[in-house]
């Protein structure tokens, strides 16, 4: 893989600086070291206008260079039940019956999210398993990775797929390798209807939010935009605020839905994604609390040792009855 | 040497000592302690960025991975059997709780306010029962960890809560093998030599177990 042109932002199981920013902040607050916001990249998925062709999951596995897998018929028109290691690209079925007795097929295109704040990275252990570039691709690295499956822990999109054979995690790359020489992903470029779209995070919010109202014009009073915990409210309908604990702060794959205010009929969006809890709470106090603890404990053992020494049994009183 | 039993100098107990630990209780001791010890440094590895390199000096990130499960279950099988060995001298005596009272003054090492002890006095008891329960919830949690593929969908929510709770077990039991090593290594001379040789002298059994002194000898000074 190429991808030399894209910059790091965030590493897993990391305890130095990263090359491309992470904590080294911009005086406006910003995390992208030397990139503006408009390198961020973003893929947009129109669920109003997609078909269900599956264009996007063939062009997937040939891209990254699987054998295709078995699907399962289970008399819908989706392939299998979820995304698998060698499988990155599902098209979600759903058929969908409406308060007035309506029927909806509802076909969503599921594949990492790319969350700004990933949970992946964040419960990784690896150093360098899991990285974020500057320009939001979260990416894994088989290399490093160790097969705890952390990730999957972290993951509130049920994305990191394990394969027994190589012990290793696998998702979607939201193909950093082409995006990295300046490609789109493969499966923008097969999509035949014209409902993916590939570009920078703030034009891709800007033709979601025209297709939404192009939507609400036509009477889909309920169509919006699924970004959740996006800073930009005005595109993460969900309610969902960027700075509540575990937000994801926003994803780097954006959908436009016909009924924003039930993403989970979408193939079981998640209403309200964030990174788990106790992953935070292991993550962060645990993990602090543990290590000052250790090596207080040592630290104290120690300055006990000096202040009181040892029991030598010579000087040790006899033990009254 | 001659008639009865056949007892090889080096492993006679030599005069003004008495019999500490069995063989089979120091080889129980030992394995679980070197299988305890690597399961530690690996949890470390993976629990913080900051000890990840104990990973690349115990073989390698994925090979502890694989290995700390396996290891573990050493580990479990050694504390089974010395449970069964130990869990008569583990229980509590009446002297338990004055000891325990009186704890400030045993590691301040003003030992002339101590109650007499049985085998194992009862700071040493209470490390041994907070190894066993933590050593279950380890073995539940662990389990959970070693194969989170096998989990159905519906179940993940407990993955994040399981790594959370072995995480915190596993660090109260370094805590308890701090306080452990410690007391054994540097507060009681004589004590690695009883793990290892098996053999403590009379006067170290008197002072620190008076009970289980009087017990085995059948002397009362």
């Amino acid at each position: 893989m190429s991808n030399g042109n894209l910059e790091i932002r965030a590493i897993s199981g990391h305890t130095g600086g990263t090359p491309g920013g992470g904590e080294y902040r911009q005086p406006d607050g910003s995390t992208h070291a030397g990139a503006s916001r408009d390198y961020d990249v973003c893929k947009l998925i129109d669920t109003t206008t997609c078909i269900g062709c599956k264009a996007c999951e063939v062009a997937c596995v040939e891209w990254n260079g699987y054998e295709f897998r078995e699907t399962t018929f289970d008399n819908t028109y989706q392939t299998m039940p979820e995304t698998a290691w060698n499988f990155w690209n599902l098209i979600k079925f759903n058929e969908h019956q409406r308060a007035d007795g309506t029927i909806q097929w509802l076909m969503r295109k599921d594949q990492c999210m790319h969350c700004e704040e990933p949970g992946c990275l964040i419960a990784c252990p690896a150093d360098g398993a899991i990285v974020q570039y500057t320009n939001g691709i979260v990416d894994f690295n088989q290399a490093n990775c160790i097969g705890c499956q952390y990730c999957v822990t972290g993951c509130p999109f049920n994305i990191p797929k394990f394969n027994e054979a190589t012990k290793k995690v696998y998702k979607c790359t939201l193909c950093s390798d082409r995006v990295g020489a300046g490609l789109e992903p493969a499966c923008i470029k097969s999509c035949p209807t014209g409902c993916l779209h590939f570009g920078s995070k703030e034009d891709m919010k800007f033709e979601a939010a025209k297709r939404v109202k192009q939507l609400h014009d036509n009477g889909h009073a309920d169509a919006g935009i699924y970004n959740p915990g996006d800073p930009d409210e005005r595109t993460s309908a969900d309610g969902i605020k960027s700075t509540s604990p575990g937000s994801i702060g926003g994803t780097h794959v954006i959908y436009v839905l016909n009924d924003a205010k039930h993403p989970e009929n979408y193939g079981g969006l998640p209403p309200a994604p964030s990174v788990p809890f106790f992953v935070k709470m292991w993550k962060g106090p645990l993990k602090w609390l543990g290590g000052i603890g250790l090596v207080a404990g040592v630290f104290g053992v120690f300055m006990h040792y000096i202040r009181f020494g040892p029991k030598e049994v010579d000087k040790v009183e006899e033990v009254k009855r | 040497m001659s008639g009865g039993i056949i007892a090889r100098p080096t492993t006679a107990i030599p005069e003004d000592e008495v019999q500490r630990y069995t063989f089979a209780e120091r080889a129980y001791h030992w394995i679980n302690a070197i299988a305890y010890t690597y399961l530690m440094l690996t949890g470390l590895a993976i629990f913080t960025p900051l000890a990840y390199w104990l990973a690349y000096v115990l073989g390698g990130p994925a090979t502890i991975r694989y290995w700390h499960p396996w290891i573990g279950l050493i580990y479990l099988a050694t504390i089974f059997w010395m449970h069964r060995m130990w869990k008569r001298d583990m229980q509590k005596i009446p002297e338990d709780e004055r000891w325990s009272k009186n704890i400030r003054a045993y590691a301040e090492n003003r030992d002339e306010l101590m109650p007499p002890q049985g085998r194992f006095n009862a700071g040493q008891k209470q490390f041994w029962w907070v190894m066993l329960y933590c050593t279950f919830i380890l073995l539940i949690t662990g389990i959970i960890m070693w194969i989170p593929e096998k989990m159905p969908r519906e179940l993940h929510w407990v993955l994040p809560i399981t790594v959370f709770i072995h995480s915190a077990t596993a660090l109260i039991t370094i805590a308890a093998f701090i306080i452990h090593v410690y007391m054994s290594v540097w507060v009681t001379p004589g004590s690695v030599k009883a793990m290892v040789e098996g053999h403590v002298s009379t006067n170290w059994a008197r002072t620190h177990h008076r009970l289980w002194y009087e017990k085995i000898t059948g002397r009362r000074n």
